[in-house]
């Protein structure tokens, strides 16, 4: 009896050892590789895991922590996110320990839920811009720049085009946007700027998915506006560039969202994209050190993503890459305060990305200096950044036209305490306080 | 065998008129609702409950609103998620704005808003019938849609459209738990099945089935054309406007008026047409094929993966997926072109003969 006792204890320690062994940290990805969108969710997704990828091959994990993903299909469709999020959620061995929805639609729909199960959300580039404020969505991070940041930016490079700020007075912006939560997120700062500096704004709505612009676009030709800010997703891009050719209103008079400048946005549209501007947080390209990286550990053992090489390097696989050095970062943070070599907790990441501070010297080693802005998040700030930079489509390829600019950070910064504090109310929710210094 | 009426004997009218004359089928019925009230609620995980049985049964509800018009009383419809948007919109508003408000008050708010919206464009149906009626419905699709994008106090002037789910109570407890939200959609439903069921047996529902059949006949037989035709929209609006408020409320939390697209209205479309036009249970029948089948799909392609060893890649398995789905849909249609309940129907009928055909 006492040896079967002992042969027990030791099986069962030998099946704790086997657990042990398997340090693993699971991280649920959840794109789309059908449907209108799904350049953009191949891209991104392609991009973080070849980044995940690539730290297993070549660090054997984080700190030896392996990491680990399932792919799940969520269309773009609010309801199948909320399906894909509710099966990874509690996926072994750790569960969900972060979330990239990809989708400002699908963000919305998780914010509730992703808080109670203690799960941070990271909506990089997209998303409820009000999450900024950290106090009000303790588990929601708008990482790197928000969408009113990034309007606030274009008002501010189309002004600097026009030769300066005071140049916006008397003068005509349309915005055209895919009608969806995502497309009217600029709108509330577009308005305020407009009384700002004087200039008349009109907003014209493209339904899902946006292959038919004719009528928009004439009303545009009607306008004559000097400047057009497309806010456009997936199929939508290509064609409304399309129809601007058509409708001879000039593509260097055109500044598209980060969710308009990929390569697949511009190729479709063919000659009609020359001159095209768009907005962009992140740099294309594979001469980073970064990429180089990815490309000797990952694809030349052909373990990439990719089936079509051409796509290696391109906006929305170095978008992804980002998203994947933001993640891989924010657990190597946790893992430094809560046990180095240790898988982590949803928690324990959510106190991970807070404190995350990326600076130009952390670039450098990570070897993405210029692929992605410096960023320092905090308990009040969730964005941790708001700069943008923009590029130009020369036919060929997307050529970067500026620095990192800054954004009107007090107008910005404003307008979300406001509407957090609105969701808050509505929510009954009390802020958390973040102490003196907003750590 | 088991299946047989035989030494079943009615003596009274009630027991001739009941739902399921048949013991067996009361005895399945009340265990499937035994399952479906207690051991669900018991043994399933959260992933089950809240992201996939109370999805089916709040489209189910859809379905069977949209049955009761296009099924019972044959008036096609492509409204349905317009409906249903209004159902969650006012559903959201009627709490927001109504101090103390219950929330199956507001369910019953929002599906009353749907009811007149309905019967507004339920109008045409007087003069127009068919596909011609499915394009003025679909009018309607794209108004309410249109309407709730660009009207701000629909959404209490949220700058992205959005909305967000009050917290619910009732009689003081809090349904935040994806189990008590299952058992609360679960009880909506039921209960509303049972009212269809019963609608649909009376002179209501004769009436409705008599329009659908031969209208002219039905007039001059002195069923009101009007009144009935407009009952049937706003019957069926008033179910999809509270499925609506329900998928707002006890599915997504936070709801964009994206999500009751065009797509959303054929969806439920085509689950009555798998399930059976004219059914109650082929409602039900449907919305489970169309929910549940594209993820088991999911999964299966998933285990077929790792148990066959290989790799494929995703963007193939996720086209292959819809290929599969489209696939099936043809091959159900031209098998039973009656739908999933008539196949029920047809095996209930072989196995009352079973093993004895002759």
């Amino acid at each position: 009896m006492k040896r079967n006792l002992a042969a027990a204890a030791a099986a069962l320690s030998l099946f704790a050892g086997t657990v042990a062994a398997q340090n693993e940290q699971f991280i649920p990805a959840n794109f789309y590789w059908v449907g209108p969108y799904a350049p953009g969710g191949s891209g991104f997704g392609g991009g973080m895991i070849d980044y995940y990828q690539m730290i297993n091959e070549r660090d054997g994990g984080v700190n030896g922590v392996k990491l680990t993903w399932e792919k799940c299909e969520t269309e773009y469709n609010n309801a199948r996110g909320v399906e894909c999020y509710e099966r990874t959620k509690k996926h072994p061995p750790t569960g969900a320990t972060v979330i990239h929805p990809l989708s400002t639609g699908i963000t919305y729909s998780l914010i509730d839920k992703a808080t109670a199960d203690r799960i941070p959300i990271i909506s990089m580039g997209y998303g409820r811009t009000s999450a900024a404020d950290g106090r009000v969505f303790p588990y929601v991070f708008p990482l790197i720049t928000t969408y009113w940041s990034q309007a606030t930016v274009m008002v501010k490079f189309m002004g600097e085009k026009m030769g300066g700020m005071d140049k916006w007075k008397g003068k005509k912006l349309v915005l055209v946007y895919h009608d969806s939560a995502y497309g009217k997120e600029p709108i509330p700062v577009l308005t305020d700027m407009a009384k700002q500096y004087g200039y008349e704004l009109t907003t014209i709505a493209v339904p899902h998915p946006g292959n038919e612009q004719q009528a928009q676009w004439l009303q545009i030709r009607q306008i004559k506006p000097d400047w057009v800010i497309l806010w456009g997703w997936g199929v939508m891009n290509p064609t409304a560039l399309k129809a601007a050719a058509k409708v001879g209103y000039p593509r260097e008079k055109m500044v598209g969202v980060w969710w308009s400048g990929a390569e697949e946005d511009v190729l479709p549209a063919g000659s009609a994209a020359k001159g095209f501007f768009s907005a962009g947080f992140n740099a294309p390209g594979t001469e980073f050190p970064v990429m180089k990286d990815v490309l000797k550990y990952v694809y030349a053992k052909g373990k990439g993503e990719f089936e079509d090489k051409a796509r290696i390097g391109s906006i929305y696989h170095t978008r992804g890459v980002v998203a994947g050095i933001v993640t891989v970062e924010a657990i190597r943070l946790a893992q430094a305060k809560f046990g180095k070599g240790k898988p982590i907790t949803g928690e324990q990441m959510r106190w991970g990305i807070e404190n995350l501070n990326i600076d130009e010297k952390r670039l450098k080693e990570l070897g993405a200096t210029g692929l992605m802005p410096p960023l320092k998040v905090s308990c009040l700030d969730h964005e941790g950044s708001g700069l943008v930079k923009f590029q130009q489509w020369d036919g060929a390829k997307w050529k970067v036209v500026t620095d990192w600019m800054q954004p009107d950070r007090k107008l910005v910064r404003e307008k979300v305490e406001a509407d957090a504090a609105q969701y808050a109310k509505e929510k009954n929710i009390s802020p958390r306080d973040c102490g003196k210094d907003g750590m | 065998m088991l299946y047989r009426e035989a030494g079943q004997f009615k003596s009274t009218y009630a027991a001739d008129q009941q739902i399921f004359p048949i013991l067996q089928d009361r005895v399945a019925i009340i265990a499937l609702l035994a399952v479906a009230f207690i051991v669900v609620p018991l043994i399933g995980d959260q992933y089950w409950l809240s992201a996939i049985l109370t999805p089916l049964l709040v489209l189910a509800l859809a379905a069977l609103g949209l049955n009761i018009l296009t099924g019972y009383a044959g008036q096609l419809s492509l409204g349905t998620a317009a409906f249903m948007a209004v159902g969650a919109f006012m559903a959201y508003n009627a709490m927001l704005r109504i101090p103390h408000m219950p929330i199956l008050g507001a369910f019953i708010i929002g599906g009353l808003c749907a009811a007149a919206v309905g019967v507004v464009f339920g109008l045409p149906s007087l003069r127009i019938k068919g596909l011609y009626l499915a394009v003025a419905t679909l009018a309607c699709q794209f108004f309410v849609l249109w309407a709730i994008n660009r009207v701000g106090w629909f959404s209490n002037y949220s700058s992205s459209g959005v909305i967000t789910a009050q917290r619910m109570e009732i009689f003081g407890y809090p349904i935040e738990h994806a189990r008590d939200k299952y058992l609360l959609t679960l009880l909506i439903v039921a209960l509303m099945a049972l009212a269809a069921k019963n609608l649909m047996r009376s002179e209501t529902g004769r009436a409705f089935m008599a329009i659908r059949d031969m209208d002219v006949a039905a007039s001059v037989i002195g069923i009101p054309m009007m009144k009935t035709k407009l009952l049937a929209f706003a019957i069926s609006s008033f179910y999809c406007g509270v499925a609506g408020a329900l998928y707002a409320y006890c599915y997504l939390g936070t709801v964009e008026p994206e999500a009751f697209t065009l797509d959303l209205s054929f969806r439920v479309l085509f689950m009555i047409i798998i399930g059976g036009v004219g059914s109650i249970l082929g409602s039900f029948l449907g919305a489970a094929f169309i929910t549940l089948f594209p993820i088991f799909l999911n999964l299966a392609s998933k285990w077929l993966e790792s148990a066959l060893g290989i790799e494929m890649s995703h963007a193939v398995v996720s086209n292959s997926e819809a290929i599969i789905f489209g696939s099936l849909i043809i091959f159900f249609l031209i098998v039973e072109p009656n739908g999933l309940a008539r196949l029920w129907q047809i095996a209930k009928e072989k196995l009352r003969l079973w093993p004895f055909p002759h």
